[in-house]
């Protein structure tokens, strides 16, 4: 499991990032490689999702927080304040914890991003939602009913649909914030299999509660710790010998 | 010990005989309303009652132009009102002003909802009727119950916009959609029910309103139909009013006005049953 | 290990896209913000209308005549414009009205809250709201046609269009405010409150009246305070049914003009710019500061309540 092919997507340098007077997060630095998973564990409030809400700017929206450091992707800055949020959002796409589609159909749905975007052919459009349904697996278990809504489908395909809705808009980045927390086990292998599918043409980014989880799906692991980076490294590794004491106690259940 | 036991059930049972009471009272007054109106009016109601003008005097004839003039002025006033409440609204909620802002607004909304209605009408009488001389008319008395309904549309929008989950504006924003992107393809749609549910309320209100429309709008007898914004027109309330005030012949004119009311009636009661309906069918769906 | 390049980013990013996407987003989010200001600014209009069109009388009438004059004499010559009549008139008829919308429109909540079943209840809510929505005419309507024959049966007096008239009629119509407000401030009161109370060996009523209610106490006054808002500024109802006298009243069988149906009956008559009609604005005027103190006190009052339950977080 060698880094040197890989390009770096994301260059995070000493990112610190605060809710009011609380620092959330302090002085991180890390890297995301092309084509590499990438997984986020540590017990609750560590910070993990806090970071990858940084890596799409979501915690915009939140208000009363600061950041400082940087975060390179492609060249830009993403924590630069001049940065065009919209633009760095459309490289990095994201599913979140709870599936959420909006109250359409499957197809509005997926064809979403490609409206924003300001596509209006009809064919194109189609093999889009089409294209992205097969990327997500989903495809097969819901092409005779593209036209109904996106509510009345279960769990795990509502959040592959999420899935599939993130790849229209073909993002380089994909962050995973806990995407099984509210799915059966049936239903988290198949988004498993799913990252590890996407994986040979995204970054892909995973949070995740589940160590197994993480074993399974990710080429690299940091384990988080109070807003901080206690240890990252290849995921065999991190697994098997890791090198600071914090991980190791956190891996045997010491705590979390 | 056995005594004071004894005590305390009576005292309850009293107590609960008294609330019982009042709801049993309160019940029979507005029960008996609206089936007073029902009765002594169904007997007036005809087609003819409902599609012709008044005649001899407003002693024959039917309230079609009444009819006609409340429809006007209440959809002239959600015109007005509805834009201007859910960009409000929408402010309020989407785009999360300072605090003191949101403060300012929130205290105005609150203080324009309690202002009476006679002080609406006094506030058209000099802006729209005389300062902006639109006159007497359906323009100046749309506008005048559409800053009364403004209130109540801008709280619906709120608490419509309010109860989209957060989670799908991330959803849209994540997907690299701009904010008014966000807002207009998928907050507002999923708020359309709860919106509804306020403008139908609003609509009930507004054609209701009678002393908002004195001054501004109403006339007690027209011939004809208005044919301009600039006209003035008859209402159903107003002519309720004025047949109960001003006729000459009570006798003739009392069924009348009594027919007058089960429409006007009727027709509020649809409004705010449709809308609660909608509300309470909405609420139940929305949980995901 | 392969290095495939992700897809290239989507297209519309381009430079002067984003120019123009940010000034859009930014255009809208001003023209929001110029309309959110719109209740602020009719509410300013209101004032400011009023003020200006009700200035004009006090050059000629001095404040005090104006609010402590026992007689409203607008058309006379020379015109006498005492407004105390007609505010006592509204004072008579909204005190009569709480004592009839107070009891019966807490009771009402009470019922709802305590002893109707869950069914009842699924129907007396939405009924006592479509009830709180028939448009005051209607029950100006029924107090001249019911209400004012039967009081003057009754009490066996000259004419039943009088403050007691107006009263009743006015309390009926306000009992779906009260009703609905305290509903909703008893059921705000966190179910610990009543649990601990059985726990104690209470009974129902012991825990309504010792517990929930006290809990609810500033909810319930907010209802009470915004129904009495609503009868002061209500008009059509008092134009029909009270009688329209503008004399100081001495009992509830007087006729009264309370200060909402002297503006409607006699704006039609009023010549613009006249002293009348500048009187008839500055009637507004104190109406609408009557209605501003009763609503600040209300929301004050209800704000101080959700702290006091912990219902501010």
């Amino acid at each position: 499991m060698s880094t040197e092919n890989n390009a770096v997507r994301i260059e995070a340098k000493n990112v610190n990032f605060y809710y009011g007077n609380h620092q959330a997060i302090k002085n991180m630095s890390i890297n995301f490689y092309d084509n590499k998973v990438t997984a986020f564990i540590g017990p609750s409030g560590c910070g993990k999702s806090t970071f990858i809400r940084l890596l799409n700017k979501m915690n915009d929206l939140v208000i009363g927080t600061r950041v400082e450091g940087n975060i390179f992707l492609d060249g830009d800055d993403i924590l630069d304040k001049k940065i065009d949020v919209v633009k760095i959002r459309r490289k990095v796409g994201m599913v979140f914890q709870k599936p959420n589609p909006f109250p359409k159909t499957i197809f509005q749905n997926i064809a979403y991003g490609l409206e924003i975007n300001g596509e209006r052919n009809k064919k194109k459009i189609a093999q889009t939602v089409e294209e992205s349904l097969r990327k997500a697996a989903l495809w097969n278990e819901v092409k005779d009913r593209l036209h109904d809504n996106a509510l009345k489908l279960s769990g795990g395909q509502q959040q592959r649909l999420c899935i599939a809705r993130c790849l229209a808009v073909e993002p380089e980045v994909i962050l995973f914030d806990e995407p099984c927390a509210s799915l059966d086990p049936i239903s988290t292998t198949k988004i498993e299999d799913l990252i590890l599918e996407l994986k040979k043409q995204y970054t892909i980014v995973i949070v995740t509660h589940n160590m197994q989880q993480a074993a399974r799906v990710s080429d690299y692991t940091a384990f988080m710790y109070l807003g901080e980076l206690i240890e990252f490294g290849p995921t065999s590794k991190v697994f098997t010998v890791p090198a600071e004491k914090k991980t190791e106690e956190y891996l045997s259940g010491k705590f979390g | 010990m056995i005594n004071k036991s004894l005590k305390n059930k009576i005292t309850e049972k009293l107590g609960f005989f008294i609330i019982t009471l009042s709801v049993i009272i309160t019940l029979f007054f507005l029960v008996s309303i609206i089936y007073l109106i029902f009765t002594k009016g169904f007997s007036v109601i005809s087609w003819e009652f409902l599609t012709s003008v008044p005649r001899k005097g407003m002693t024959a004839g039917g309230v079609a132009p009444a009819i006609v003039g409340t429809f006007y002025l209440t959809v002239g006033a959600v015109l007005f009102a509805l834009p201007l409440g859910l960009a409000c609204a929408v402010y309020l909620n989407e785009y999360s002003p300072k605090g003191y802002i949101v403060n300012i607004i929130r205290m105005s909304i609150n203080n324009l909802a309690g202002v009476p209605s006679v002080v609406f009408g006094l506030f058209g009488l000099a802006v729209f009727v005389k300062f902006l001389g639109f006159g007497v008319s359906i323009l100046s008395g749309s506008l005048t119950l559409g800053i009364l309904i403004l209130p109540a549309i801008i709280s619906a929008s709120q608490e419509a916009l309010m109860a989209v989950p957060r989670s799908i504006r991330e959803a849209s924003l994540a997907l690299g959609a701009t904010q008014w992107q966000t807002i207009r393809k998928t907050v507002i749609p999923a708020a359309v029910p709860g919106i509804m549910t306020g403008v139908i309320l609003s609509v009930g209100r507004a054609a209701g309103e009678t002393a908002p429309i004195l001054f501004t709008a109403a006339t007690f007898y027209k011939r004809g139909y208005p044919n301009s914004i600039f006209s003035e027109v008859m209402a159903l309330p107003y002519h309720i009013y004025a047949l109960m005030t001003e006729g000459t012949k009570p006798e003739l004119q009392t069924p009348i006005a009594y027919g007058s009311a089960l429409i006007l009636l009727a027709i509020v009661l649809l409004i705010s049953a449709i809308a609660i309906i909608i509300r309470n069918k909405y609420r139940s769906s929305y949980v995901h | 290990m392969k290095a495939a390049l992700p897809p290239p980013p989507s297209k519309v990013t381009g430079g002067g896209g984003e120019i123009l996407y940010s000034f859009k987003e930014r255009t809208i989010k001003i023209l929001f913000t110029v309309l959110a200001f719109a209740s602020l600014f009719f509410l300013a209009g209101i004032v400011f209308v009023l003020f200006k069109e009700s200035l004009p009388l006090f050059s000629e009438v001095k404040i005090f005549h104006f609010l402590f004059g026992k007689h409203w004499y607008p058309t006379y010559d020379p015109a006498d414009f005492g407004v105390l009549p007609l505010i006592l008139g509204s004072v008579w008829v909204t005190v009569g009205a709480l004592v009839v919308c107070v009891p019966l429109g807490i009771g009402t909540a009470l019922y709802v809250y305590e002893l109707a079943s869950a069914r009842q209840r699924q129907i007396l809510k939405p009924v006592i709201e479509i009830l709180g929505g028939i448009p005051s005419i209607v029950y100006g309507f029924f107090g001249m046609l019911i209400v004012a024959p039967f009081v003057q049966k009754l009490f066996n007096i000259p004419t039943g269009l009088c403050a007691l008239t107006a009263s009743v009629v006015l309390g009926i119509m306000a009992i779906p405010t009260v009703a609905s407000i305290s509903e909703d401030a008893l059921s705000f009161v966190p179910s610990s409150f009543r649990e601990a109370s059985f726990a104690l060996g209470a009974n129902r009523w012991q825990t309504l009246i010792k517990v929930i209610i006290p809990a609810a106490a500033s909810g319930i006054s907010t209802s009470v305070i915004l129904g009495m808002s609503r009868v002061v500024g209500e008009t059509m109802t008092v134009l029909m049914v009270s009688g329209g006298s503008a004399v100081i009243p001495g009992s509830f069988f007087d006729s009264v003009r309370p200060m909402t149906s002297a503006i409607a009956a006699e704006m039609g008559e009023a010549a613009v710019g006249s002293n009348h009609y500048h009187a008839l604005f500055a009637i507004g005027l104190i109406l609408f500061f009557i209605t501003l103190i009763f609503n600040a006190a209300a929301e004050m009052i209800s704000k101080k309540y959700r702290v006091k339950l912990g219902l501010d977080r």
